[in-house]
């Protein structure tokens, strides 16, 4: 079977975060980026089903040119190519199109199965594999734990609110969003590292891909949030702090 | 600014999000319409009706007693083609982020989901959206022709202010068709009983990604001890098997309020804080200081946990004089 992973690069988790110069979005010189992690769990994913089912993993990534890092450490783990939308302009474009430029990269490789993780650590719209669904004709299903193959079908599944689940049965082609923490990531091998340098990274432009929509969604701006509280903060060594703190939690909130 | 507000039920059950979303919406401006989508809805219907709104439309079809993202979308594109409201809000649960995005997209619109505040100036909507977690908030504006397509955080509204009124019921009989609905979902299930309660916990003492290892867990361990408290955890933690996942707080875990909960090492992506929001008083220790965590805390020490967290727990033994 085919399968494509759609993965993002993000800035590292604890990566010090201001707005930018705009206004519109942050600053991003001196941030270090990794792959958005529900990606890296969606890659996994493929890279099992590969390993029970054979086929191919394709990568697709959008994004500048500092993603191509990214996207060589998905084929270091075993992705067998790669597919990267090069643009600087990411951050302009909204969720559809966003989705519209993956989804006219996928059509010509008629996968039969389409991986993305359940949302980005950076924009957390939650979105892009839906749309993408949507754009394609096929169906979808979100929040996946497990993927079983059947034939033409896909058993999977679905994360439901307060500890429930569900399994659904899906024709393939199909889109999932999966969850993260279902599976335990790898690392990539020095042979793997060795190997990636050979395997092919497709670059193509927006306009390469019959470009996109103009963003219907604008992000404004944005700030560093208000507090709804206002928290006391305790500083000094440890032992100082402490002894503040218990001493508030028993005679100002008078919880102990 | 005509709104509508779709409701979720599940097997007649309200999902208390709901009544958040609508409030949010008699906030907002009106008129007000709601949908409740699903099979043998009347009741509903009718509950949702004694709201301060103006019409409820009942969304029958037998394809649509389970959930399904294809029904679902096809029964409200449906409903929104004749409606036309201005603005669709949801409330951002899991079942609206499975079909919500795709409804948008019919409309060439993207939906804003997880959304904490509205603005209207001069006619003019602005949603207010969280990124990196919580961690930065923007201001989002939408433009083009359809209806602006919103999903409102859990929390971000308050359901008790919420008036009441008398409103009509309209049953909305959708075209559906078996063959566009490609999802066959099968019932909902639970892993396993619960054996520990952490609702009925007075304390909670929980842990998040910054214990690093598994084998660093006796270090919180001790301070839930010293508490006397239960011992919970954000979801990366149970994820990794190093706690069950019955102990874990957030939305896919329980949601708790207890008198003290002490985060440690959480950072307070939203979905841990949706869980234990409604502690009476929070205590985080992070080593971050614009961890989201401190948003929501009543007190703070920032700093190493593993410094911090035996201190607090010889501190708290001799306050209790044990």
């Amino acid at each position: 079977m085919k399968i494509i992973v759609a993965i993002k690069q993000v800035p590292m988790r604890d990566s010090p975060l201001h707005p930018g110069a705009s206004g519109k979005w942050i600053d991003e010189a001196d941030l270090s980026f990794e792959i958005n992690e529900p990606d890296a769990y969606a890659l996994e994913e493929a890279l099992q089903l590969k390993e029970k089912h054979g086929g191919e993993v394709v990568v697709l990534c959008a994004g500048p040119e500092r993603a191509s890092q990214t996207i060589r450490e998905a084929l270091a783990k075993g992705a067998d190519r790669a597919i990267h939308i090069e643009t600087d302009a990411l951050v302009s474009f909204d969720i559809l199109g966003v989705a519209k430029l993956l989804a006219a990269a996928v059509t010509p490789e008629k996968p039969d199965l389409i991986l993305t993780g359940l949302q980005s650590d950076d924009l957390g719209a939650g979105q892009t594999g839906v749309v993408m669904a949507e754009l394609l004709g096929v169906p979808h299903s979100t929040i996946i734990m497990q993927v079983e193959v059947r034939d033409s079908s896909i058993h999977v599944k679905r994360e439901l609110e307060n500890g429930w689940f569900q399994h659904i049965e899906i024709p393939m082609p199909a889109v999932l969003a999966m969850q993260s923490g279902s599976n335990k990531l790898r690392y990539a091998t020095l042979m793997g590292i060795k190997k990636a340098k050979s395997k092919e990274i497709r670059r193509v432009t927006p306009e390469e891909l019959g470009g996109t929509s103009p963003a219907v969604a604008i992000i404004e701006k944005v700030y560093l949030p208000q507090k709804s509280k206002q928290t006391q903060i305790f500083e000094g060594d440890a032992k100082t702090a402490a002894a503040q703190l218990v001493e508030k939690l028993k005679f100002e909130a008078r919880v102990l | 600014m005509s709104i509508l507000v779709v409701l979720e039920q599940q097997s007649g059950q309200w999902h208390r999000m709901s009544w958040e979303t609508l409030a949010a919406a008699q906030q907002l401006g009106e008129p007000v319409e709601a949908a409740v989508v699903g099979k043998g809805i009347s009741a509903l219907a009718n509950e949702a009706a004694s709201k301060k709104l103006t019409k409820v439309w009942a969304v029958e079809h037998e394809l649509l007693d389970a959930y399904t993202a294809d029904g679902y979308a096809a029964a409200l594109e449906q409903l929104i083609r004749k409606t036309q409201p201005k603005v669709v809000l949801f409330p951002h649960t899991y079942q609206v982020r499975d079909f919500a995005p795709k409804l948008a997209t019919r409309f060439s619109q993207v939906l804003l989901s997880d959304v904490i505040a509205a603005h209207v100036d001069a006619g003019t909507l602005t949603l207010v959206r969280q990124f990196f977690q919580g961690k930065l908030s923007g201001d989002v504006r939408v433009s083009g022709a359809g209806p602006v397509f919103a999903s409102l955080q859990a929390g971000a509204w308050r359901a008790d202010t919420l008036e009441s009124g008398s409103a009509a019921v309209e049953v909305f009989a959708p075209t559906l068709d078996a063959a566009q609905i490609r999802q066959k979902p099968e019932a909902p299930f639970r892993e396993a009983a619960r054996a520990v309660d952490l609702t009925a916990a007075e304390i909670i003492v929980s842990v998040g990604r910054g214990i690093g290892e598994q084998s660093n867990l006796p270090v919180v361990e001790d301070l839930a001890q010293a508490f006397g408290a239960e011992l919970a955890a954000s979801r990366p933690i149970c994820d990794a098997g190093w706690l069950p996942m019955e102990r874990q707080v957030g939305s896919s875990g329980q949601t708790v309020a207890p008198k003290l909960y002490v985060a440690v090492g959480i950072s307070g992506a939203i979905q841990h804080l949706v869980g234990m929001k409604g502690a009476k008083t929070i205590v985080a220790i992070n080593k971050d200081s614009s961890a989201p965590i401190f948003e929501v805390a009543d007190y703070g020490i920032v700093g190493d946990l593993f410094e911090v967290a035996p201190a607090l727990a010889a501190e708290v033994r001799k306050a209790k004089g044990v």
